[in-house]
């Protein structure tokens, strides 16, 4: 199904000394957070189901009682990969419920840690979960002695993208210095240099990987479906815009719920997301297939090389949207860095504190109001809502998970190729490209879904674990 | 030179964002340099190879469901060493939140009418339900912190999680106190070892390593008093990471 084929690069083959035939193993990602069964009766398909059995979390419960002011800390816990989009989309959210407009500063540094993110999550996709699978490993660990150069190159990308977190927010993971209104402290500006530098040394990476990538024949599936994404005038939209689905006439973000319906179904703690009662798609292929013509240049070309055209219909390829969209981000905050590095940064407009002074708290006239955001994550479209009191603390709260939005398109895209591969390919091969299509979209291995096991409930076994 | 086996590290995640686990991960080289020194058996999201024997047990997350507390079961029964690591494993965590509402409530706010369908118990730091031999506090954890412990598991030797206020890493790195800034925190009362991590970043402590075990309960109400604070309003703080904890605080420091 993949090869590391005789068209390698120069530049490439030199890393990869020999051509790997590649025997993807079962991959088994650990306990029992999901499940995908499938039930073939005499060649009929019966069921065939993407179960969640993750332990519940109940962040929108937790959430209620406590202070708007406390929002970012907590829902970006939510997860550890996300934690910069939560934290974002929780500020957007607290800020659009209690009236506060951030200054064009902030919103700029917002940007470039989102793009931070986008960087850090799709190279960890694309090297760290699925390269190993097309180099026929079961994981990195035995990359780093075969593929010691790539592996490195991959490490010094991820590292790249961990330290701007670092710079801008005091780390990665559950940020530290973005909140309400804005900063609470200026990024250094020898961290600022440092960091630039390291993203002029990933431009090369980035072009050598796409070298790598293009090598790759994905798995051949089409399946056209809703995909739905943030839209700008402006640029290729992550931060801010309104919904499009297919590029269709827009709709407010504060319209979310009358687009999109979240349905609790039998066989899943996650809930699953419809529009007009039909499954759809968020994430990098979205985002690609609605807002192709706001990607940069270099960008463009990339997609080119990749062979990728708008719309595109195979879910298998939103690895190589998420290497476009790497990137573009690139560009992007390299664009910034540079403007941030010759104009400066102006503390009055970047700096608050990160909760109201407390000399000044109890005086707070809050008026009670709903805040509503979407920012697009590495994943899709995530959804923060909030409703405050006239204390300022949460009454109702609401989050849209990306992952849990894929999890019906999934299920659709399953029941269409299991048919398709019947008869034609072993029990092995359609569990291999069962389990490739739910890792082609990077299923949050925190919010919402872990992949296990396939389980063919009739006639046809599959190894276990 | 004679070759020594090496020791078999698992990582287990129960109820959690998975970012302590993460911050592992990003180690980059140095996790490439720890490989020489331990085998890495069990780490989902990092590797794909899965194994039931291992010597050490890194485990992330809070204790939350009732298999939850069968699986940290075994967990123990297997591993010779055990490590929480990350808030949630060690206090809580944020999850600790959720006991704050009455079970059927929190399922009621999430799940509707499904509500039935949900098993879930209070969440609990995982030395409620097993013995735990080293403890990284943090949410998320320090990577310093991390080697630190790592080299105290291959050495034998116990690892100490300091038991003085973040307030003591503060003042070295010159911070100005918050309480002058009209700003509450949480550093006079919380576990030391984070380098005063989000106030160096113009954040405040929320007390994610855990409460000091025994805290200066006078000199903290003198701050209450001296900065006009009640003590509800600072133990409304405490409930976003340190549920257990906080009851023993309810009591000293009413």
């Amino acid at each position: 199904m993949i090869q590391w084929g005789k068209s390698m690069t120069k530049n490439s083959s030199k890393i990869y000394s020999k051509d790997v035939k590649v025997d993807v193993h079962y991959l088994t990602r650990v306990e029992g957070h999901g499940n995908i069964v499938v039930d073939v009766q005499n060649g009929v398909l019966t069921k065939c189901e993407f179960q969640v059995i993750e332990s519940p979390r109940f962040f929108e419960s937790m959430l209620v009682g406590r202070p708007i002011w406390e929002a970012q800390h907590i829902t970006s816990r939510i997860c550890g990969i996300c934690a910069c989009g939560h934290s974002l989309a929780s500020i957007k959210a607290g800020e659009d419920a209690l009236g506060i407009k951030p200054s064009d500063e902030v919103v700029m540094l917002r940007k470039l840690l989102l793009y931070m993110e986008q960087l850090d999550s799709h190279i960890l996709h694309i090297y760290i979960l699925v390269a190993p699978d097309l180099l026929g490993v079961k994981s990195i660990m035995p990359l780093i002695k075969t593929h010691k150069p790539i592996i490195e190159m991959a490490l010094r990308m991820k590292r790249m993208s961990d330290y701007g977190g670092e710079v801008l927010a005091g780390r990665h993971i559950h940020p530290i210095s973005y909140v309400i209104g804005g900063l609470t402290q200026l990024p250094s500006r020898d961290g600022l240099e440092k960091l630039y530098k390291l993203m002029l040394q990933s431009r090369e990476d980035g072009d050598a990987t796409v070298e790598i990538i293009k090598t790759l024949k994905f798995p051949e599936f089409q399946r056209p479906t809703q995909y739905l994404s943030l839209e700008s005038d402006e640029e290729y939209a992550m931060y801010d815009g309104e919904l499009t689905v297919n590029g269709a006439e827009r709709q407010k973000v504060s319209n979310y719920k009358k687009l999109l319906t979240e349905n609790i179904v039998d066989h899943s703690m996650a809930k699953f997301a419809t529009i007009n009662g039909k499954p759809y798609a968020v994430g990098a292929l979205s985002r690609f297939n609605n807002n192709y013509e706001k990607l940069n240049k270099k960008a463009k070309h990339v997609a080119k090389e990749l062979g990728l055209k708008s719309p595109c219909h195979n879910p298998y390829l939103n690895t190589a949207c998420q290497l476009v969209e790497w990137v573009h981000c690139l560009e992007e905050s390299i664009k910034i860095m540079e403007k941030i590095l010759k104009d400066g940064l102006n503390e009055e407009k970047v700096v608050v504190s990160s909760w109201p002074k407390r000399s000044e708290i109890g005086k707070i006239k809050y008026k009670p109001n709903t805040g509503i955001s979407c920012v697009e994550v590495p994943r899709g479209s995530l959804f923060h809502e909030y409703t405050i009191d006239d204390k300022g603390f949460i009454n109702y709260a609401n989050c849209v998970i990306p992952t849990n939005q894929n999890l019906g398109n999934l299920e659709e895209d399953m029941r269409k190729i299991v048919p398709e591969l019947l008869g034609k390919k072993t029990e092995e091969e359609i569990t291999l490209a069962l389990e490739m299509l739910a890792r082609s979209y990077d299923p949050c291995i925190s919010c919402a879904t872990h992949l296990l096991d396939v389980k063919f409930v009739n006639g046809l076994k599959c190894k276990k674990k | 030179m004679k070759k020594q086996s090496k020791p078999k590290l698992a990582f287990f995640d129960f109820t959690d964002c998975e970012g302590c686990q993460l911050q592992f991960a990003n180690m980059g080289m140095t996790l490439v340099e720890l490989t020489q020194l331990v085998d890495i058996v069990k780490f989902r999201e990092v590797i794909s190879e899965d194994s039931e024997d291992y010597d050490v047990a890194v485990v992330e997350g809070s204790i939350s469901t009732d298999n939850d507390v069968k699986r940290i079961k075994k967990i123990r029964e297997k591993a010779k060493i055990l490590i929480a690591m990350g808030a949630c494993a060690t206090t809580g965590g944020v999850n600790g939140i959720k006991n704050r509402a009455p079970l059927e409530t929190a399922k009621q706010r999430v799940y509707g009418e499904k509500a039935g369908i949900v098993n879930t118990i209070n969440a609990m730091p995982v030395h409620k339900v097993v013995n735990v031999d080293y403890f990284i506090n943090g949410c998320p954890v320090h990577l310093s912190e991390v080697v630190n412990v790592i080299k105290c598991v291959l050495m034998g030797k116990p690892y100490v999680v300091p038991n003085y206020a973040v307030c003591a890493e503060c003042k070295m790195n010159e911070n100005v106190c918050l309480y002058e800034k009209d700003q509450e925190c949480l550093g006079a009362l919380t576990k030391a070892g984070c380098n005063s991590w989000c106030v160096n970043n113009g954040n405040k402590c929320y007390g994610c390593r855990g409460l000091l075990e025994n805290p200066a309960v006078n000199a903290a109400k003198d701050i209450l008093l001296k900065y006009g604070l009640t003590v509800e309003e600072i133990l409304q703080r405490f409930t976003l990471y340190n549920d257990s904890m906080g009851e023993k605080y309810d009591k000293e420091l009413k």
